[in-house]
C-alpha cells in the first residue's frame, strides 16, 4: 500500500500533462471551426472542444478509454469479441506471431549460446554475424524478409514471426552465453573430478546455473518479439494485427484508433514482460537462487 | 617405491609460463604415500602443496617428472573415480537438496536409484547429518555444508580422498570439532587422505605424516613422521610428543623461509 502513493501521484501527473498537451495541440483547429462559425470561444468552451474532436492531434485520456471500450468490452457483450473490428481480434493476432518469435528466437538464441560455449569456431566466428545483425535497422529488412518468404510461398503468420524472431534472439545468445560460462572453475573442476561427460556438466550444472541470465534475457526478448510482430504489420499492407491498426489509423489520420492499439500493445508487453516476471521469481525461488 | 604405495611421485616439477618469466610451482619433488596413510601438507602459500594436490587429481598437468595413483597414471587414475575431492568452498548446489547433491556424482557415475539412496543415507550417517537429506545448502551452517561436501566426496567410495584446505574458511571452534571428525571417518573407512593446510596445530592433530614444503620453487623440504598414536583426542594437543612434531613442523617451515628473507 505504501508504493500506492508515489505510483498513483506519477499518474496523476502523466494525466494532467495529457490533458494540458491535449488543450494546447488541439486548440489551433478550434479556433478555426469557431472562426469559421463566426463564433468567440470562452476558455471553458475552448478546453470542452479540445477534448471532445473527431480527429484530434492529440486524443484526450477519456477518448481514448472510451475507444478501447468500444472495441474491447462492448464488442464482449454483443458477442463479437472476434469481429474484424475489435482490437481483442487484433491483440490476439499480434499476439500470436509475438508468441510465435519468441519460441523461435528463445530457441535459436540458446542454440547459438550453446554452440559458441562448447565450440570454439563458433566463439571465434559467430558472436561478430551475432552483433552485426541487430545492427541492421530492422525497418529495412521487414520487408525484405517478407517478399523473400513470400517468394518462397511462405506466407501468413511465419513471416511476422521470423521478424519477431530477428528481434528476440539476440538478447537470448548474449544472455546464455554469459549464463552458461558462469559456472566457477572450481565447480568445472568438481565435474572433472567425477570425471562428467561434456553433456552431464551441460545438463546438471551449465543449464541450470544459467537461469537466473535466462529469465532476464527472455523479458527483454518478449519486448523485442512484440515490436517485431507489430514492426512485420507495417510494411505488408496487413489486414489484422495491431500494426495494421496503427497504419489504417495513420491512413485516415484516425488519431483516437492509433492511440488505442498503442495503448494496448503497450499493456500485451506488460503482462507478457510480467508473465516472465513471474516465472522467473518461482522458478529461481524453487531453485534457491532468488536474489 | 614400496609396494603398497598409493600415490607415488618421481622428480616431479610443474613449471607455468607467464609474462614474468616461468613460475616454478613444483621442483623435483619425489614423494610416496602409503595406503592409510593421513599426509599432510603445510607451507606458506606459493609453496605449491595445492598445485601437488591438483597434480594427483589430473586438475594440472605436470611439465616433468611422474606421478602414479593406484599405480596408473593420474589421468587414468581420474577417469577410473579413484579419489574424491572436497575443495575449500563446499560449493553446494543451491538447486539441489543435501541429499540431492551428493546424489550427483552418483548419478554421474551412473549407480542405480536404489543403489544411490542407500549410498546418500550411509554417507550422511558418516559424517553425522543424518536427517538432513532434504534440506537445501542455505539452511545448514558453513560448517555442516563442509561436512555434506565431504559426505559428497565419500559417497562414490574412492580409497583416496584429496582436501585442499577444507576447513579454512571456518572458526576455530568448528573447525576443531570437524578436524576430530575427520579422524574418526578416517579411523572408520580406512581411507588414504591427503590434506592441505596452512595450520600446524591442524596438521600435526591429523596426520601420520607432515610434509612440510617451501616456496621458489616449490619443493619438499621436510617429511615428519608422526609419533602420535592413532588414538587422538583433543587434549593431545598439550602433551610434549604433540608440541615436539609442532616446534619440528615450525623449525621446517622458518628453515624454507630464511634464505629469502
Amino acid at each position: 500500500m505504501r508504493n500506492a502513493v508515489p505510483v498513483l501521484t506519477v499518474v496523476a501527473v502523466i494525466f494532467a500533462l495529457w490533458y494540458g498537451a491535449a488543450v494546447v495541440l488541439n486548440a489551433p483547429w478550434a479556433y478555426d471551426k469557431a472562426k469559421r462559425a463566426d463564433v468567440t470561444l470562452g476558455f471553458s468552451e475552448l478546453v470542452a472542444d479540445t477534448w471532445s474532436q473527431d480527429k484530434p492531434k492529440l486524443p484526450a485520456p477519456h477518448q481514448v478509454a472510451v475507444e478501447i471500450w468500444n472495441t474491447t468490452g462492448e464488442m464482449i457483450k454483443d458477442g463479437r469479441a472476434f469481429s474484424k473490428r475489435s482490437l481483442i481480434y487484433h491483440a490476439w493476432v499480434t499476439f500470436s506471431s509475438t508468441m510465435l518469435g519468441f519460441l523461435l528466437g528463445t530457441g535459436l538464441g540458446i542454440a547459438l549460446a550453446v554452440g559458441i560455449v562448447y565450440n570454439r569456431t563458433m566463439d571465434m566466428s559467430v558472436m561478430p554475424w551475432v552483433i552485426a545483425s541487430q545492427t541492421i535497422p530492422i525497418l529495412a529488412i521487414a520487408p525484405m524478409i517478407i517478399v523473400v518468404l513470400n517468394a518462397v510461398g511462405i506466407s501468413g503468420l511465419l513471416p511476422k514471426a521470423m521478424i519477431s524472431m530477428y528481434l528476440s534472439f539476440f538478447p537470448v545468445v548474449v544472455g546464455m552465453v554469459k549464463g552458461l560460462r558462469s559456472p566457477g572453475p572450481m565447480q568445472l573442476d568438481q565435474m572433472r573430478t567425477w570425471n562428467a561427460s561434456a553433456s552431464q556438466t551441460f545438463w546438471k550444472l551449465r543449464l541450470p546455473s544459467s537461469m537466473p541470465y535466462l529469465f532476464t534475457s527472455l523479458k527483454i526478448a518478449m519486448a523485442a518479439s512484440l515490436v517485431g510482430a507489430i514492426v512485420g504489420e507495417l510494411p505488408t499492407g496487413a489486414v489484422a494485427g495491431l500494426g495494421a491498426r496503427l497504419l489504417t489509423g495513420s491512413y485516415y489520420g484516425q488519431t483516437i484508433q492509433i492511440w488505442s492499439a498503442l495503448i494496448m500493445a503497450a499493456t500485451l508487453a506488460a503482462v507478457l514482460v510480467g508473465l516472465i516476471g513471474l516465472m522467473q521469481r518461482i522458478t529461481l525461488k524453487r531453485m534457491g537462487m532468488a536474489e | 617405491m614400496t609396494g603398497n604405495s598409493v600415490i607415488s611421485a618421481e622428480n616431479l616439477s610443474l613449471t607455468f609460463e607467464t609474462n614474468d618469466g616461468p613460475v616454478h610451482a613444483l621442483k623435483d619433488v619425489t614423494l610416496d604415500v602409503r595406503k592409510g596413510d593421513f599426509v599432510s601438507f603445510i607451507g606458506p602459500s606459493g609453496c605449491g602443496k595445492t598445485t601437488f594436490l591438483r597434480c594427483m587429481a589430473d586438475l594440472e598437468h605436470p611439465t616433468g617428472g611422474t606421478i602414479t595413483v593406484n599405480g596408473v597414471s593420474a589421468a587414468e587414475a581420474r577417469m577410473a573415480r579413484a579419489y574424491g575431492y572436497v575443495f575449500q568452498a563446499a560449493g553446494l548446489y543451491p538447486w539441489r537438496t543435501i541429499g540431492g547433491n551428493i546424489r550427483l556424482p552418483l548419478e554421474i557415475m551412473g549407480y542405480g536409484k536404489s543403489e544411490q539412496d542407500r549410498r546418500v543415507k550411509e554417507v550422511l550417517e558418516l559424517v553425522d547429518l543424518a536427517g538432513f537429506e532434504k534440506k537445501y545448502p542455505w539452511q545448514l551452517s558453513g560448517g555442516m555444508q563442509q561436512r555434506a561436501s565431504i559426505a559428497r566426496a565419500l559417497a562414490f567410495d574412492a580409497d583416496i580422498l584429496l582436501m585442499d584446505e577444507p576447513f579454512g574458511a571456518l572458526d576455530e571452534i568448528v573447525r576443531d570439532h570437524l578436524n576430530e571428525q575427520l579422524l574418526q571417518l578416517w579411523d572408520r573407512t580406512e581411507k588414504t587422505i591427503c590434506f592441505v593446510t596452512h595450520s600446524i596445530p591442524e596438521a600435526v592433530y591429523l596426520s601420520t605424516r607432515i610434509v612440510v614444503m617451501s616456496p621458489r620453487p616449490g619443493r619438499i623440504s621436510d617429511v615428519i613422521e608422526s609419533p602420535l598414536p592413532k588414538e587422538r583426542p583433543l587434549d593431545i594437543r598439550d602433551t610434549p610428543e604433540f608440541l615436539e612434531v609442532a616446534h619440528r613442523v615450525r623449525d621446517g617451515l622458518r628453515a624454507g623461509h630464511s634464505y629469502d628473507e
